[in-house]
């Protein structure tokens, strides 16, 4: 028997966002005595990295070391309301909330810089260092801990800003659909070479390579390792993973990580991509969710590679050696058909 | 190896201090020495466990459940049924205003599928709530059970929702539609009518930490829960409504999560646990098994999409409709919202003068789906981009040319009317075949997202 | 039936624990000594995130009656976790993000731990071999083995 290779591609949009929108964040951003900018907030991190990102746009927004600022969360006391982490918002929505807060307060740390610097706050810039300088000339500098202390003891003012992010909520038409479901949309393509064994079914992917467009990237080792690991994900749906076997039957639903099959690092592809950025008009610094997409272009561009390998269009997933070899039955690359009841 | 490059496409000068730069995580030193705290790390002395008695079965009458044997295990502490919860039948999106309410926390006198919560049993040890429930004797009326959604919605299937259907309701509507243009006429202007079913199937999230809690209640009154949610006050509000407490007696503690991929937004253990440290006075945890996770849990939902097209021999595509059903399961969770964000992206991200669209949310006797990663938009895009290769093979055209005539660009109207403003379809695929070694053609290359090219 | 004391020696120290038959040295870790770092994904033997090292063998310790490991040396993550600093198969994590949610990565710190303290220049295929039994739906892997090759590197350096 032959192993078969062939190439596939797919191009997709993902919106950001909760469909439709009305899905608020709030932050609420505070400066302690002696400089440390705490923002609060209720959202969670599911392992893609919020608690750095948000920590990132906060120190950004304000003009501070990226050391300077706490990120504290997630708790339904101290941190104001957060819709929760899904739809590709969590970095967008919660994003937009604290550098609504972080200007807040940057404008009252800096009228305190003012009138410790005899200046005017309108002439006041932060160098990310630490320092508040007068524009023009930077040796007229005040270090951030000092503001802050000047503040609480000096002037009795609170370094804060409240933040918060909410696209309206879009209705549906019942009639016509229509209605506006996202705030921004990123987008992929990955081209999927596989291999494909034409005894045992079995499907090898061999690469997979993709642009990615997702505005602009907060951290862009958190954005590639998002890439790689939808990548897998998408790789894993597309060829592996289903609670039902037979669907729609039932029966046989996995119970265990023996029963239920999701590939290991051998059958990792070699991954490649490029990621573009074009600012987003309402994303933090111009970001689109990432998140999911991921895992979304992969596959129909492995499907895609397949059909082109084996010569019969696929319409469903995940495509398991049994389909495939069903399929090859009817493939006009194979002179001899596979053999049947096996 | 894998790489992973950035390309600043735009215009804008970076000037920035630390966005866009690769800071490490913050929570890393925590996570590679294990001195991060998941719920599943948080125990209390006198601390009980929570373990569900579930239905055998996918479909049947409750006519008897004899706790009597359960009741005698040692370390037994007590058992809650759908009489101890204050508002039983709930919908998560209530919030959002989607109704009606049509789950039980717990079932009253039916099962809709197999694993569905019937009791709850409390016990000193995990092992003895485990013991309690397999002691439980369930005396269960089996009925005809039906799982294939197009079965599902056939006259004489066993109907599921007290409403007398087994689909959702939108606005009076069987389905949510779109209509956009006039998808008959496109139809009979085209060249070829090329039509294809897509399938997919129920997925598990399989996060490494399965879903889990821990309800406290503390000397205020009030009660603490530590749970792994993706959502806090979503899931606080929740478990107030459907334990009729004030907001302000629950206090949510979370913001780790060992996976998510949303499997983490449905309101699951938390309601249930909060109860139950209300009952005993004492600390709670209700954690998943793996097994739970897998065969209980939501999944992904399972769809099946009819796609007819209407495209032009230049591969313009003139019309297009689709008919999609989605598997909810038993009940909704986030799945009429799903269905909602599928009908706004089946048709694409390509500019398509006709379109209509027919997505259904359907019940079946199935466990519960629910969110994950991609939600209603990955099986769109999986049968969007099939059926893109499908066309290009019908008419002869090459797939990346198929995809560049149809891409839409800034200024297009999308079928459910919102007018595309940051389109880089084109410019993803220029880089991706760049990368992939393909050449693309100079008229290929010619193209951008930001106006359409004169014809 | 009765509990019993079982003596074994967990990250140096000589322990006892009293325990009922068949209790897992998972639950004695996570219940009775209160050390979570080791992880409880699946209960099945599927997941590897309870990985901890049994005289420098990995073992899934939901599966390993505590009974079984009498008198023998332990090692969980917080025993190789310096009081100040990382050690370099940690720090090699974390430089290279081979963490997302974080729940797999005592079990794979522990796994490549005990493949590198047997073979300190593994190929990639064998680091494979190695991570194959442990369940990562983060991060596709290839931090994960890029993080070991640095490891490798780091501690062959050290």
């Amino acid at each position: 028997m032959a192993k078969l290779r062939g190439t596939g591609i797919a191009a997709v949009n993902y919106p950001t966002g909760m469909n439709l929108g009305g899905d608020p964040s709030q932050a609420l951003i505070h400066a302690t005595t002696t400089g440390t900018f705490v923002i609060s907030l209720s959202s969670t991190d599911l392992g893609q990295g919020l608690k750095t990102v948000i920590a990132q746009i906060g120190a950004e927004t304000l003009g501070v070391p990226f050391e300077n600022v706490l990120i504290d969360t997630a708790d339904t006391d101290t941190g104001p309301h957060c819709m929760g982490t899904f739809a590709s918002r969590a970095t967008h929505r919660v994003g937009n909330a604290v550098i609504m807060a972080a200007k807040e307060a940057r404008k009252v740390m800096l009228e305190v810089a003012a009138e410790e610097l005899e200046a005017s706050p309108d002439d006041l810039d932060t160098d990310g260092q630490g320092n508040i300088y007068v524009k023009g000339s930077p040796e007229r500098k005040i270090d951030i801990t000092s503001v802050a202390l000047a503040a609480h003891f000096k002037y009795g003012r609170s370094i804060s800003g409240r933040g918060m992010y909410i696209k309206p909520k879009s209705p549906v038409d019942p009639e016509t659909g229509k209605m506006d479901p996202d705030s921004t949309e990123a987008h992929a393509c990955v081209v999927a070479e596989v291999e494909v064994d034409t005894e045992t079914g079995e499907v090898t992917v061999l690469s997979l390579k993709s642009a990615y467009e997702v505005g602009c990237q907060v951290n862009p080792a958190l954005v590639r390792e998002q890439i790689i690991g939808g990548a897998f994900m998408g790789m894993s749906h597309a060829l592996y993973e289903t609670t039902a076997p037979y669907y729609p039957s039932p029966d046989h639903a996995p119970g265990s990580f023996s029963e239920y099959v999701i590939p290991g690092p051998h059958e990792l592809p070699h991954i490649e991509s490029v990621v573009l950025e074009y600012p987003s008009v309402n994303g933090p610094y111009g970001v689109k969710g990432v998140g999911e997409m991921t895992a979304n272009a992969p596959i129909p561009a492995i499907i895609n590679a397949i059909s082109n390998a084996i010569g019969v269009r696929l319409t469903e997933y995940p495509v398991t050696p049994e389909k495939i070899l069903r399929a090859l039955e009817r493939s006009p690359k194979l002179k001899q058909p596979a053999q049947t009841g096996a | 190896m894998s790489e992973v490059t950035s390309a600043v496409a735009r215009d804008v000068k970076k000037e920035f201090h630390v966005v866009g730069k690769s800071v490490p995580r913050r929570d890393g030193v925590g996570h590679v020495t294990g001195k991060t705290v998941y719920v599943d790390d948080i125990s209390f002395p006198g601390m009980l466990h929570l373990k569900m008695v579930r239905s055998p079965i996918h479909h049947g009458i409750i006519r008897n459940v004899d706790f009597s044997a359960a009741e005698k295990v040692p370390g037994f502490v007590r058992v809650l049924t759908h009489r101890d919860v204050p508002k039983n039948i709930y919908t998560i999106l209530c919030l959002i205003g989607v109704g009606p309410d049509e789950e039980p926390v717990l079932a009253v006198d039916r099962v809709l599928y197999k694993g569905e919560p019937i009791a709850a049993i409390v016990a000193e040890t995990e092992e003895a709530a485990m013991e309690a429930v397999s002691r439980v004797r369930l005396d269960l009326e089996e009925l005809p059970a039906v799982f294939d959604v197009e079965e599902a919605l056939k006259p004489g299937a066993p109907i599921l929702k007290p409403w007398g259907t087994n689909y959702f309701v939108y606005e009076g509507h069987h389905c949510r539609r779109v209509r956009f243009g006039d998808v008959e006429k496109g139809f009979a202007q085209a060249d070829y009518i090329i039509e294809e079913v897509y399938n997919t199937s129920p997925i598990e999230h399989a996060p490494t930490e399965t879903t889990a809690c821990v309800a406290k209640p503390e000397p205020d009154g009030r009660y603490t829960v530590y749970t792994n949610t993706q959502a806090l006050f979503f899931t606080m509000d929740n478990t107030a409504l459907i334990l009729q407490v004030p907001f302000s007696k629950l206090h949510f503690v979370g913001g780790t999560v060992g996976g998510g991929f949303g499997g983490k937004v449905d309101v699951i253990v938390e309601p249930i646990a909060t109860l139950a440290a209300m009952k005993t006075g004492c600390p709670v945890k209700f954690k998943y098994t793996r097994e739970e996770e897998m065969r209980v849990s939501s999944t992904r939902s399972a769809w099946r999409m009819y796609f007819k097209d209407g495209v032009m021999k230049d591969g313009r595509i003139i019309a297009r409709k689709v008919i999609s059903y989605a598997d909810s399961g038993a009940y909704n969770r986030h799945t009429p919202y799903a269905v909602t964000k599928h009908a706004a992206n089946v048709a694409g991200p390509y500019f398509i003068p006709n379109v209509y669209i027919d997505a259904y949310c359907v019940y079946t006797n199935r466990q519960p789906a629910s969110a994950m990663r991609g939600f209603g938009v990955t099986p769109a895009s999986f049968a969007v981009e099939c059926q893109m290769d499908k066309i290009a093979e019908t008419i002869g055209m090459d797939p990346w040319e198929i995809r560049f005539i149809n891409a839409y660009r800034n200024g297009d109207m999308r079928p459910h009317q919102k007018v595309v403003e940051d389109a880089t379809l084109i410019e993803v695929m220029k880089a991706a075949a760049e990368l992939a070694g393909h050449q693309l053609p100079e008229h290929l290359l010619k193209m951008h997202s930001w106006d359409r090219e004169k014809a | 039936m009765a509990s019993r004391i079982v003596a074994f020696n967990l990250n140096g120290r000589d322990v006892e624990v009293m325990v009922k038959p068949l209790t897992t040295l998972q639950t004695v870790l996570r219940e009775h000594l209160h050390l979570t770092a080791t992880k409880s994904g699946c209960r099945q033997g599927g997941c590897g995130t309870c990985t901890v090292l049994v005289n420098g063998e990995p073992m899934l310790s939901c599966l390993l009656p505590v009974e079984d490991i009498a008198g023998q040396q332990v090692v969980t993550l917080e025993g190789i976790t310096p009081v100040e600093g990382l050690h370099p198969i940690q720090q090699a994590f974390f430089d290279n993000y081979a963490i997302q949610c974080g729940y797999c990565s005592p079990g794979m710190i522990m796994i490549i731990k005990a493949l590198l303290d047997r073979n300190p220049n593994p190929t990639r295929q064998e680091v494979m071999d190695a991570i194959a039994g442990n369940v990562c739906r983060c991060t596709g892997y290839e931090s994960i083995l890029r993080a070991a090759e640095d490891a490798a590197r780091r501690l062959q350096s050290a």
